[in-house]
């Protein structure tokens, strides 16, 4: 469903991509994982064009896309058929939670208002923020505010949903009420594509991990295979240095 | 103090509080507007970085920042008629004072502008929406409510300055007691009571801006 080739992204000398290819097939809940610097970001913001990459292809949808030259009007419409979950929330500060979710329905794929806000309080209640729906964003804590944007993020029924390390800016006592949400997602079918430093995740929820380092997908495969077996040595020496792998 | 001093200011306050009410607060209230449209184009072009129109952005700026506004109010009113453009004092007025306004106020704008986490607009972005729409809908309200103790200030500060105006003939609050005076003359007295007036004009414009902060404090502008 989803296929990018050759990415590279350099900022200035910085060479942060080095030729990614990546596929994800629709239902996949692929994890990325590796150490920090690795550019797992800039890949995540090159696919959804917050980033413009060097060079790269991407297709999606059954759509050929490339990365350094798509137009705004383009990314905005192809960014209609995803979402994008960040570390830091980025929950429209000036909007109440609900708000938040409808805003991108409304405004950005003109859906009717009252459809909009039913469809709005149906993600909300999926995340277990109903209760929280006229709350603004500075009013919930940050494991709430996530789940918002996660409720935010699911709305438009997008084909596929990014998600940037969604809880590396948590305490550790609000993690789990975000995982759980991602879990349930993955369940039922979603397509995600995760950025996590959470190896539980990693491990028990996707069915897939890609290990990327220096700018290079290192080595791809189930979680079974890249935890139990790695085939590579770097993918080990990492493996070896975050905590929640051994068991 | 004597009954005619008495007389006088009880006779020249509406006087002067006329042309406060039908002059002053007309030309403040326009040429604000105007200058508030001004300056959110201004702010947005610099904040998009448009080529060639943020260097015009620039260079407006910095010409309306940095000349006196008398000498802009005289340059419009007595120095364009040498071209052949003649403009009437309250409309030339309101040219000067919106153009005025708009060159400090983008900045307070573009300042606020920048100060919404970029977050914000990529947040938008990845909702699907487009600059503008991010723009109108998420960065400028939230940009405005930062900006607006400062602009308020700019507001009351207008007020006084439209007194400038009475050197080009524009008879408003100052230039009608200056008118009176030169009847009765009584200057202490009646420069005193033009200045409460503007003192009155200002306090409730304190209060509103008060009121607005209040309503406006709604959603906390907050880091996350
Ligand atoms: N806007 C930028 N300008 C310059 N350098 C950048 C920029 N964004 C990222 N980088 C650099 O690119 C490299 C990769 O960054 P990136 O954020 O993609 O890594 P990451 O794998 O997500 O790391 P982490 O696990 O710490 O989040 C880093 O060296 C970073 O400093
Ligand atoms: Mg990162």
């Amino acid at each position: 469903m989803l296929e990018i080739q050759n990415v590279t992204k350099s900022f200035g000398a910085l060479e942060v991509l080095r030729g990614v290819d990546l596929t994800v097939e629709k239902g996949d809940v692929a994890a990325i994982i590796g150490p920090s610097g690795s550019g797992k970001t800039t890949l995540l913001r090159c696919m959804n064009f917050l980033e413009r990459a060097g060079s790269g292809t991407m297709i999606f949808d059954g759509e050929r896309v490339d990365l350094a030259r798509v137009s705004g009007k383009e990314a905005a419409r192809l960014r209609r058929k995803t979402a994008f979950v960040f570390q830091s929330y980025n929950l429209f500060r000036n909007k109440t939670a609900l708000q938040n979710v409808t805003e991108g329905l409304t405004v950005a794929r003109k859906i009717p208002r009252e459809q909009a806000a039913e469809t709005a309080r149906r993600a909300l209640r999926k995340v277990g923020m109903l209760d929280r729906a006229d709350h603004y964003p500075h009013q919930l804590s940050g494991g709430q505010q996530q789940r918002v944007a996660i409720a935010r993020a699911i709305a438009p029924d997008p084909e596929i949903i990014y998600f940037d390390e969604p809880t590396s800016a948590l305490d550790p006592e609000l993690t789990g009420e975000v995982l759980a949400v991602m879990r349930q997602l993955a369940e039922e079918g979603m397509t995600m594509l995760v950025v996590t430093h959470e190896m539980g995740f990693a491990r028990n929820v996707s069915s897939k991990v890609v290990f990327m380092e220096d700018g290079r997908i290192v080595e791809s495969g189930t979680a079974r295979e890249l935890f139990e077996h790695p085939r590579q040595q770097r993918t080990r020496a990492f493996l070896q240095t975050v905590p929640g792998v051994a068991e | 103090m004597n009954t005619r001093l008495l007389e006088i200011l009880a006779d020249s306050f509406p006087k002067i509080l006329i042309p406060g009410l039908t002059v002053t607060i007309p030309l403040t209230a326009i040429s604000f507007s105007l200058a508030m449209v001004i300056a959110v184009a201004m702010a947005l072009v610099q904040f998009a970085r448009v080529p060639v129109l943020t260097q015009l952005c620039r260079f407006y700026i910095w010409v309306f920042r940095g000349t006196p506004l008398l000498v802009q109010l005289f340059t419009v009113f007595f120095g364009m008629p040498k071209m052949g453009i003649r403009i009437d004092p309250f409309p030339a007025a309101v040219i000067v004072f919106s153009l005025n306004e708009g060159a400090y106020c983008a900045e307070t704008v573009r300042a606020a502008l920048e100060s919404v986490p970029a977050g914000q607009l990529e947040a938008g972005y990845c909702a699907g929406m487009t600059w503008m729409q991010t723009m109108r809908r998420i960065i400028l309200p939230q940009a405005m409510r930062t900006a607006f103790p400062p602009l308020s200030n700019s507001l009351i500060a207008m007020v006084k300055d439209t007194s400038l105006a009475a050197n080009i003939t524009v008879v408003e609050m100052f230039r009608a007691a200056e008118q009176i005076n030169a009847r009765v003359y009584e200057p202490l007295a009646l420069y005193i009571e033009v200045g409460l007036i503007y003192l009155m004009f200002s306090t409730v414009l304190t209060w509103l801006q008060r009121a607005g902060e209040r309503k406006l404090g709604a959603y906390e502008n907050q880091e996350v």
